[in-house]
């Protein structure tokens, strides 16, 4: 979170909403440990990062669809697993657990 | 001020934080800000949690952890409470300042390593007693220069150094090196490493026996020469060395080539 704040301050003195994506456990092997994050703002600009960035991208979806209110702040489970749910992966084979949620505490 | 805004002054301010946030269960998105103080900004949902998870969190914090911890709405965390409950799973992410390494020495290895550390997130202090040596401009990247001698550098600020720490001697001067292993021995700093040649070792070895360093646990916490065997030569490979040094001590791994071993990489 530390290197995220300054872009989020940013995108909040323009009055943009933002959600922030924050690992919270992972399984096997993982690129990044709990506690790496990033933010997404509602024009889908990215700070930071949670993987090598193999998972980046379907966060920044996900993390619009919690900000637009398609989708309740949750969990999001990414990695290997035979479930089509986890289609995408990560190269490393681990499993990433992800708590998303819109920046308003 | 809101708790996000309460939560990012502290971390601004290298002060101490931990964010709780409630990831599974009633209330989830909660979100509270804990300090040694106390709870600063927000809730969890209701006192009784809030006041277990702060305490909770306050151990991590101090243990510099982030990590899942479950409870029952109320705070609950025996098993047989949890037995038949709504379990809530509360995410706690600690926010400790960065840690510190002390480079005793302002030569040309002190510039490379004070840069490497920089991008491992350390607080960089380069100690040297000569004026000159030991300028801001010839070390833009460390955060702190300070001109003195290693013994007063460690009376006074050698309480602040902890496991997580580093201190690195980089002189090859008696004068320095001897006084600073000294001084680098009564803290709890987590890696101690002396630079110099295998010879310059053995000699130090001997001077160091002079003034009673000579205890099979005090010459274990000693990193000499400094540094993995890389082979390298310029500073900039040589500070890679040493930061390769200090992670391996920290994880307890011995630095061979993954590709030469079987086990699990994490």
């Amino acid at each position: 979170m530390r290197e995220l704040l300054t872009d989020i301050d940013r995108w909040q003195a323009d009055g943009k909403r933002v959600a922030i994506a924050r690992v919270v456990d992972i399984e096997g092997s993982g690129p990044r440990g709990a506690g790496a994050a990033m933010a997404v703002n509602q024009d889908g600009e990215v700070s930071g990062s949670v993987s090598g960035g193999c998972v980046e991208s379907a966060v920044v979806s996900e993390a619009l669809a919690i900000l637009s209110g398609e989708q309740p702040s949750r969990v999001v489970t990414f990695g290997y697993s035979d479930d089509e749910a986890f289609a995408v992966g990560l190269t490393c084979g681990g499993i990433i657990h992800l708590f998303i949620q819109p920046l308003e505490w | 001020m809101n708790s996000y805004q309460t939560f990012s002054a502290h971390v601004r301010d290298n002060s101490p934080v931990a964010l709780v946030t409630v990831i599974e269960g009633p209330h989830v998105g909660a979100t509270m800000v804990v300090t040694p103080a106390g709870i600063v900004g927000g809730s969890l949902g209701n006192a009784d949690i809030d006041r277990i998870v702060a305490r909770d969190a306050l151990g991590e914090l101090e243990a510099g952890r982030t990590l899942v911890r479950h409870y029952g709405p109320h705070g609950e965390s025996t098993p047989e409470d949890l037995i038949d409950t709504e379990t809530v799973r509360i995410f706690i992410e600690s926010f400790s300042p960065p840690p510190l390494m002390w480079i005793f020495g302002a030569v040309d290895f002190t510039a490379a390593l004070a840069r490497v550390a920089k991008v491992l997130g350390y607080h960089v202090t380069v100690c040297d007693a000569r004026e000159v040596f030991a300028t801001r401009r010839r070390f833009p990247m460390a955060d702190e220069v300070k001109v003195t001698w290693p013994t007063p550098m460690f009376t006074e600020n050698g309480h602040r150094l902890s496991s997580r720490d580093a201190v690195c001697i980089l002189t090859h001067d008696p004068k320095f090196d001897v006084p600073a292993i000294q001084g680098a021995l009564a803290t709890s700093a987590g890696y101690i490493g002396v630079m110099g040649s295998r010879k310059t070792h053995a000699k130090r070895l001997e001077r160091m026996a002079e003034v009673g360093i000579t205890s099979a646990a005090d010459l274990a916490r000693i990193h000499s020469p400094i540094g993995l065997d890389l082979g390298g030569r310029t500073p900039e490979e040589t500070a890679i060395s040493i930061v390769g040094e200090i992670i391996a001590t920290r994880t307890g791994r011995n630095a061979s080539p993954l590709g030469a071993s079987d086990g699990a990489i994490h």
